[in-house]
């Protein structure tokens, strides 16, 4: 049975221009232990999918269809106390500003036991044991004098590290992690995306990594989404996904990275651009762009199933596989 | 060698101070105040670039490669050293500063928003009494389809742009005094990756088509492999490598280029185990003796701790400031 369970969701923001659906027909399952990379272009609706999942979608935006199953309970819908007492405790989230999980006028060590005490009965004691323990799980150096501290003592590197640590504080069940280590160095982060591997695998915990980097998801998931206008285009193994991606868009992404060129030569470009939500093309939000286009592409693509278990939604496929 | 090279660094260093206020001041006229503290942003940089060329300029975030980039654009005066472009020192013909110019991370911020963007891109060039007042709509149209957008965007405001489009702008606008060199700081870091491949097209397409050198500062070594001829890597202020982008990526020398090359994530190291290198980068105001690497270093001997390495040649036009090349 799968942890997490998304299904056709749709979270939609009502603004000047009418409704927008920033998310739109997702559907999307993460297994126990497993690692989700979710990828896509600003804009694209990953963060958006991500906040949903955690009950964090305020007005004037609102989930207006579909359903988020959490280890067996309805999410959407559930009301308040219930989402509190899941979030931090089953569900955690990660930023890619740690500062928007640290409060800055707060020692490390009250806002770390604060979050135990919020959902266990435990001691002070007990509560900063523990906090040393997970310090150290993701690789602090001296977690006595850290407690002490306040975020601004730390460096990027290691506050991400303590917002890590914090999402990991009471063993959540999913972890989601969103572009934690954009802003962060290549050195600091090869460091975390290797704190983050060990802990999964030592931990069980399964982890949704969003993210625009493509690279990253090669290294570090086992499965990968990817996201477009909205939308879901293409889900399935890495290994299979990056070598022979089903969708254009997907193919594209892939193209254009500096890497997957000669050097010199010049990149591979996907034309135009990512449509805004305001004037989406009916049917294939991406044929505007799409070099296999033709008409059939004017009415909603519909889901199909390769080997695998890849999913696209396209009706030109790159590969016909037996489906 | 005869060819002046288009660009010459010689042990050019930049530090910052940091002001006393009049406390501060007082305190150390009866001498109580703390030493004062400075920032070795860059220390004793050397190299050359030659007309027509690509540097790519590689460091993590505190290594002083932007600080760099604003001294050779003039942005700063160097406080020790020379720049010499053309042969001819920076600070003693300031005729020749609209021929370097600077590409910023976001052009959102070098852009007035209360301004079009045509006025603002043939802006620079009329103030240099480049191009008559006259023929400015015409100038700012053809600069806007040099770098493919449409003439007619110039009646918009900044605001109207996207990311990508805005990044365009700004190189127009840099374009507009017809400059040789362009400092490129971070110029695609910010853009989506199909995005930033069209920038990135772009900017060699008008490298062939106008004749242009360029220092391009990212901290993206993919995006340097890719368009660079050359590579500078920096750590704290110093330059530790140059060489070939070829022969740097595949035979990399100094301890740190190694670190920062396996650390890259790559499309095709699927699953990998990531073994980090230790720590994070020192301050500049407190750098580490001898080499600045030393702390973090796998290789660290105890000379390391002591003098700092100086750059050596180990084959034509490859170097590396490393002891263990000793």
């Amino acid at each position: 049975m799968s942890l997490l369970e998304i299904t056709s969701l749709r979270t939609e923001f009502s603004t000047r221009l009418g409704l927008l659906p920033a998310v739109d027909d997702v559907s999307l399952q993460v297994h126990p232990g497993e690692i989700l990379g979710l990828v896509g272009e600003s804009g694209s609706g990953k963060s958006v999918t991500g906040f949903s999942i955690m009950g964090l979608i305020d007005a004037p935006g609102k989930i207006t269809q579909g359903s988020i199953r959490f280890e067996g309970k309805e999410l959407v819908g559930a009301n308040e106390e219930s989402l509190r007492q899941l979030r931090g405790d089953r569900l955690a989230m990660i930023f890619q500003d740690p500062m928007m999980t640290l409060n800055p006028v707060l020692r490390v060590d009250t806002q770390m036991i604060e979050t135990l005490q919020a959902h266990r009965s435990m001691s002070a004691e007990q509560a900063r044991a523990r906090c040393r323990e997970v310090l150290v799980q993701v690789g602090i150096a001296s977690p006595d004098e850290r407690l002490k501290q306040y975020p601004h003592q730390f460096s990027g590197g290691m506050r991400q590290r303590v917002a890590i640590a914090i999402a990991l504080l009471l063993r959540p069940a999913l972890i989601i992690a969103d572009e934690p280590t954009t802003a962060l160095d290549v050195t600091v982060q090869g460091q975390i995306l290797f704190e983050m591997q060990r802990l999964t695998r030592e931990t069980g915990t399964a982890l949704i990594w969003i993210t625009h980097d493509l690279a990253v998801v090669a290294g570090l998931a086992q499965r990968v989404a990817v996201m477009y206008a909205g939308r879901i285009v293409e889900t399935g193994p890495v290994e299979q996904v990056l070598n022979a991606p089903l969708h254009p868009y997907t193919r594209g992404l892939l193209d254009s990275v500096p890497a997957n060129n000669a050097r010199g030569q010049r990149l591979h470009q996907i034309p135009g651009m990512t449509p805004s939500l305001v004037n989406r093309p009916k049917g294939c939000a991406f044929r505007n762009r799409c070099s296999f286009a033709g008409e059939d592409c004017a009415v909603d693509p519909p889901v199909r199933e390769f080997a695998d278990e890849r999913l696209v939604r396209c009706v030109r496929p790159l590969l016909e596989v037996k489906p | 060698m005869t060819t002046i090279p288009l660009l010459d660094l010689r042990k050019v260093s930049k530090r910052f101070t940091s002001s006393q206020d009049l406390v501060e001041r007082f305190a150390a006229k009866l001498g109580l105040a703390p030493p004062v503290q400075t920032v070795h942003a860059v220390d004793q940089v050397s190299f050359s670039i030659a007309a027509g060329e690509v540097i790519g300029l590689v460091g993590e975030s505190g290594c002083g490669k932007s600080t760099l980039g604003r001294v050779i654009a003039g942005l700063y005066s160097a406080t020790e050293g020379e720049v010499l472009f053309e042969g001819k020192a920076l600070k003693h013909a300031p005729g020749i500063r609209p021929k370097i110019q600077m590409i910023f991370q976001d052009p959102f911020a070098s852009l007035n928003p209360r301004k079009r963007v045509g006025e603002a891109i043939v802006e620079a060039p009329i103030a240099h009494g480049l191009l008559p007042a006259s023929q400015a709509t015409e100038q700012a149209a053809k600069l806007l389809e040099q770098v493919g957008l449409d003439a007619s965007y110039a009646r918009r405001f900044p605001h109207q742009f996207s990311g990508g489009q805005r990044a365009r702008i700004g190189i127009a606008r840099a374009l507009a005094v017809e400059p040789t060199l362009l400092v490129c700081d971070e110029a695609v870091a910010a853009l989506d990756v199909s995005i930033q491949a069209q920038v990135i097209n772009l900017f060699m397409d008008l490298r062939e088509r106008l004749a242009l050198t360029y220092l391009f500062i990212s901290h993206d070594l993919g995006v340097v492999r890719h368009i660079a001829d050359r590579v500078v890597v920096m750590y704290l202020g110093r330059v530790v490598e140059i060489g070939q982008t070829a022969e740097l990526h595949d035979h990399p020398n100094h301890p740190y280029t190694q670190a920062l090359l396996a650390e890259v994530p790559r499309l095709d190291r699927r699953n990998i185990a990531y073994t980090p290198i230790k720590g994070e980068i020192p301050s500049p105001l407190n750098p580490p003796t001898g080499c600045h690497f030393h702390p973090r270093c796998p290789h660290a001997m105890p000379v390391c701790a002591e003098q700092a390495p100086a750059l050596r040649e180990l084959s034509a036009g490859h170097w590396s400031a490393c002891h263990l090349n000793d």
